[in-house]
């Protein structure tokens, strides 16, 4: 019964969603060639001061492509000890975690995928799903390296994620709403001390909170400085050390298209998402259409080059210290500023 | 039936729903998640999708003999494994998951609060406050049990 109503929805709800799915398997892979083409092998060469690739397409564009179509080809070896199931079906895990991520990055005032009630809080949720996937890979393999990359991962993940909530918590008491929608609107109308000319996005307000975030999305990404689980000089790669061909591939778009997500919900939380300051949204929800995705991808590779820059550039923390920066550092900051955001609003 | 049920969860239940939004049932609501619903079938099917035109396209080599068993064995940097792979890690991680649940618990009770600070206004402030600072004191104990001191 409950089946029948839910299917018993208006025609124009399924084509929207036909859409969506279309556009939304279309982007999500788009967004790891982006960010894998624009920072990974054109910045980092150029920090670096490496050649990368030049081969491929005008001068090196396409390499990324190449290698996707190399690991297509590749033989799929599961080891004799792994647990079949467990280890083919972690990557998949881990790709349906980030692919939900994007269900909730608004776009235009109206072109988001799913509007939820509760959207920062489900991004929170649904992101550590991916441990589970990790986790899954790191087990299954049967591998001393994977187990330790895993266990690793998985303890980095656990620490860094209450920084990142308390982060968000900041914001939604500023904004007064779970919803992405809401919240942009909130940063939309939102006056620095009442002023009208300081029609700011909450990043001038939040900035502890919007580096607390930063840092655990860094430490998210498993990218460095935070790459214990995946130390290559140590754990030969952690976790994804018995994996090979497109299963590896996998794991490596979910990090890009992850990577990219949590620098929309960042640029959506702290940047004002989609609308620029002092063009609003209620009055200017046509122009919107056209301007918000310009807007969003523009602060996306705006924050994508912070989070890539840092990794370029810092050496590895060690596991303890790793740890300690979570516990002694990122978590006092967020529950102080937690709370002068708090006595803040109150006041005002 | 489903109207009853959700109509406590409905988005116009809150005081901050326009009325505007109110005139539609319940669907509204559900539509949203029956969407993520439907796209974490997505995600499932691309990665399918992906991995069934791989499956075409890689050669499959079945063939078993002393050179081609070597290849699935656990890489360890060359060194043939000994032992189990599930091997004992550090015990250390379980402490660090239990001060995750205390956060995490921390978390779920302060996002609606965080929601409904204006409603709730000085009294729930301080009472956030204090609770905020009783967690931050568990933290304090565990960083003076040397729980975060490995070397």
């Amino acid at each position: 019964m409950i089946l029948a109503e839910l299917l018993d929805l208006d025609p124009a709800y399924w084509t929207t969603t036909v859409i969506k799915i279309l556009v939304m398997a279309l982007v999500v892979p788009t967004t790891a060639l982006i960010l894998g083409i624009v920072f990974l092998f054109k910045m980092m060469s150029w920090m670096q001061s490496r050649v990368g690739p030049q081969e491929a397409g005008p001068k090196g564009l396409l390499q990324l492509l190449a290698d996707g179509v190399k690991f297509m080809q590749k033989e799929d070896i599961v080891p004799d000890r792994a647990d079949r199931f467990v280890f083919k079906m972690a990557p998949m895990v881990v790709l349906v975690s980030t692919f939900l991520l994007f269900v909730i990055l608004p776009a235009a005032p109206d072109a988001v995928v799913a509007d939820l009630p509760t959207g920062v809080y489900f991004a929170l949720a649904i992101s550590s799903v991916s441990v589970i996937g990790v986790l899954m890979a790191g087990w299954a393999s049967a591998n001393k390296y994977a187990l330790m990359g895993g266990v690793r991962a998985a303890g980095q993940l656990i620490a860094y994620e209450l920084p990142m909530v308390l982060a968000v918590v900041g914001v939604v008491i500023q904004a007064g709403t779970l919803n992405m929608n809401g919240i942009v609107a909130a940063q939309n109308s939102f006056h620095l001390f009442g002023w009208e000319v300081l029609n700011v996005p909450f990043i001038v307000t939040q900035l502890p909170m919007f580096f607390v975030f930063m840092a655990a999305t860094q430490a998210e990404l498993t990218q460095p400085p935070f790459d214990m689980p995946v130390a290559e000089s140590e754990l030969v790669s952690g976790y994804t050390v018995e994996y090979s061909g497109f299963r590896f591939l996998l794991f490596f778009l979910a990090e890009f298209a992850t990577a990219f997500a949590f620098a929309g919900i960042a640029a959506t939380l702290f940047l004002g998402g989609y609308a620029l300051p002092f063009v609003d949204i209620e009055q200017y929800a046509d122009l919107y259409w056209f301007l918000g995705p310009a807007v969003l991808f523009g602060k996306i590779m705006l924050i994508s080059f912070l989070i890539f820059w840092v990794r370029f550039t810092y050496p590895r923390f060690r596991e303890d210290q790793l740890q300690r920066i979570a516990w002694k550092f990122l978590i006092p900051i967020s529950l102080v500023w937690l709370a002068v955001t708090a006595i803040a609003k109150v006041v005002w | 039936m489903l109207a009853q049920v959700f109509s406590a969860v409905d988005a116009c239940a809150s005081t901050t729903a326009d009325t505007a939004a109110c005139g539609q049932t319940y669907s509204d609501f559900l539509r949203q998640w029956l969407t993520v619903a439907i796209f974490t079938g997505v995600a499932f099917g691309m990665g399918a999708v992906m991995l069934g035109i791989a499956a075409v396209l890689r050669p499959s080599n079945k063939r078993t003999g002393a050179y081609q068993n070597q290849k699935r064995i656990g890489y360890e940097s060359g060194v043939d494994p000994v032992g189990s792979g599930w091997t004992q890690t550090q015990v250390r991680y379980y402490i660090f998951a239990l001060l995750f649940v205390l956060f995490d618990v921390e978390a779920v009770f302060i996002f609606p609060w965080a929601m409904r600070l204006e409603d709730y206004g000085t009294f729930g402030l301080i009472e956030m406050l204090i609770f905020i600072a009783l967690l931050a004191l568990g933290l304090v104990y565990a960083v003076r049990k040397k729980v975060l001191q490995w070397l």
